[in-house]
């Protein structure tokens, strides 16, 4: 069972907040990656605030509780606001992201004991395979529950990846949901000019894995989307999701540029993006 | 001199095997991942026994290290099997991020180290090992030095919580070590209690250095000779006492001479009371192929190079 279960509408509001939270995290610290963290904020609320049975009260090893993992850890503001708002820890402490001395650190680590963080990540590539791992220990543990994993477009062009995809498939790890973030930017440019990434669905359906695709800024989209990956467990193949998202959603001068990728907004540009993210009952840290 | 009567020689990777199934039988945490090594590493047995918790990874070390990390999350053990090269070398960042600075129970296990790997030359000999695992944080370094103290540690290894790269090798070399010891992590063993050098070896140098205390007694050289299995965390207070005593020291170890045992025992002297050092060790260099025997003699790391070593250290500390 999810612990909060909320409505679309409440989600809505939710999502309004914790993109409060990103702009003001990385305005404060004038550093951080806004953009990725926007674009997968609906996604973060969904899987935390209606989607995964889980426990707010962390422990490592989870057992009988849905796993999240983040493998492109740069997004960790979307991360670190979405556990706080869910009660992993206090939303205050979303002040001290990227200080000296903090458990928020730039990319998500395990050192400081920050409650929700399995794994650290940051270097790409790494958490496709951490997720299967911890999946087939569910099997093993006889856990039903599911094992998530979200990754950045850019970040399948690292080999570890396709090493993960090709195993997960082999070894029939049907209790792993895989997303994958297509926002079709990455820090040089479009993903097409860097670096092409074909046609991923035909990419992952040849590995052998159920592809799905949703819109991941729409919950009225997505939230069906997820229930479907949820469907398509158990079924002797991994399950993929492929997300099409705008990076810097919801600030309309973020959206749909690289630009945004992991630069902080100046004083005046967090007025604006403050204005555009209004919330009913807004209760900024 | 004492003596070290063996009956047999074996190769340290089956110590691994043996100790791994051992494991199998008596810790339902344990789990193995194999990069298509299975034989190699010895693990065919475990596989064998213990199907449900072995997973073949196919050539794909990157991928067996994040899964062993994620394994970790629901109380599992996993121990991955490869050569030491592509333990270590090939999956730095994987190991760094993904098991050292997440703090996971990960057991690297790694044969075929060094130049005893042999015919199939230096893209497989790796001589850094040691030096690249050592510098992660939280990483526990092990280089046991024959088949009973390999399985001893391999058993060990289990019990300790927090990430372990264990090392051991491809060649059959004397047993002498009991087959009953309890192996404890971080503790330097004394084999030959001596008053004018400190021969500090690991691996398979260790049996070396016996062969070399033989030699030096002869030559009326009493070597003290002490067998430092567990290279992080070093043994400090050994490595003082017995320097303290002996006035000079000899490392010796199947690795390059940057960042192995040679450079861990240098630290401890330096930082609290120097005396002089020589190493055996690789040159800084690559290795090639040809039969371990005919490696260890071109790339210094005999018997007889400890003896050279040893006679090198003593003239510096008489003068």
């Amino acid at each position: 069972m999810n612990p909060h279960n909320k409505s679309i509408e409440e989600l809505k509001d939710i999502a309004a907040q914790v993109r409060r939270d990103i702009v003001r995290m990385v305005h404060a610290v004038n550093s951080g990656h806004p953009g990725g963290s926007l674009g997968c904020t609906d996604y973060f609320v969904s899987l935390y605030f209606k989607v995964m049975n889980y426990s707010p009260k962390f422990n490592m090893d989870g057992q009988g509780e849905d796993l999240f993992f983040l493998s492109n850890g740069h997004i960790s503001p979307v991360w670190y606001s979405t556990l706080a708002r869910a009660g992993f820890f206090d939303v205050k402490e979303l002040a001290t992201f990227r200080k000296l001395n903090s458990r928020l650190q730039g990319h998500p680590a395990t050192e400081e004991g920050l409650e929700g963080i399995r794994v650290a990540s940051g270097s790409l590539g790494q958490g496709l395979s951490v997720a299967t791992g911890a999946a087939q220990v569910k099997k093993l543990n006889k856990d039903n529950s599911l094992v998530y994993v979200l990754m950045g477009d850019g970040e399948v062009e690292e080999g570890q990846v396709w090493e993960a995809a090709m195993y997960a498939a082999h070894h029939k790890v049907d209790n792993l949901i895989a997303t994958i973030d297509l926002n079709g930017q990455q820090i040089d440019g479009s993903t097409e000019e860097v670096m092409g990434l074909g046609d991923l669905r035909k990419k992952f359906e040849a590995f052998g894995w159920h592809v799905l695709e949703a819109n991941g800024n729409q919950f009225e989209t997505l939230l069906p989307a997820l229930d479907e990956a949820k469907a398509a467990t158990g079924k002797g193949k991994p399950v993929m999701l492929l997300m099409h998202t705008e990076m810097g959603y919801g600030v309309d001068f973020m959206m749909g540029s690289h630009k945004w990728h992991g630069v902080a907004p100046n004083d005046e540009q967090l007025e604006i993006a403050l204005q555009q993210l209004m919330v009913k009952h807004a209760s900024d840290y | 001199m004492k003596d070290f009567p063996y009956t047999e020689k074996k190769d340290t990777r089956s110590g691994f095997g043996a100790g791994l199934l051992e494991l199998g039988r008596t810790n339902p945490n344990v789990v193995g991942l194999c990069a298509d090594l299975t034989g190699s590493l010895k693990m065919d047995a475990f596989q064998k026994e213990f199907p449900e918790r072995f997973f073949q990874v196919g050539i794909a070390e990157a991928n067996m290290i994040g899964l062993a990390a994620g394994m970790t999350i629901g109380g599992k053990i996993p121990f991955t099997g490869t050569f030491a090269n592509f333990s270590t070398g090939r999956v730095y960042d994987q190991i760094r991020q993904s098991v050292a600075y997440s703090g996971k129970n990960v057991k690297i296990c790694a044969s075929h180290a060094g130049l005893t790997l042999g015919e199939d030359g230096a893209t497989h000999q790796i001589l850094e090992d040691l030096g690249m695992m050592r510098m992660l944080p939280h990483m526990t370094v092990i280089n046991p030095c024959d088949y009973n103290q390999t399985k001893a540690a391999t058993i060990a290894i289990a019990d300790h919580e927090g990430p372990v790269y264990l090392r051991f090798g491809r060649p059959v070399i004397p047993n002498f070590t009991p087959a009953d010891q309890k192996f404890e992590i971080g503790k330097a063993l004394m084999l030959n209690e001596g008053t004018d050098v400190s021969i500090f070896a690991t691996g398979h140098l260790v049996w070396k250095a016996i062969l070399a205390g033989h030699i030096l007694a002869e030559k009326g050289i009493n070597a003290e000779i002490i067998n430092i299995h567990t290279i992080k965390p070093i043994d400090a207070e050994a490595i003082l006492k017995s320097a303290a005593k002996t006035g000079c020291v000899v490392t010796a170890e199947e690795h390059n001479r940057f960042g192995g045992l040679g450079d861990a025992v240098a630290q401890v002297l330096i930082s609290n009371s120097p005396v002089p050092q020589e190493y055996v060790a690789v040159n800084d260099t690559f290795g090639e192929s040809g039969t371990p025997d005919q490696l260890m003699e071109k790339y210094g790391l005999t018997e007889n190079d400890i003896v050279a070593a040893v006679e090198r250290a003593i003239s510096r500390k008489n003068k």
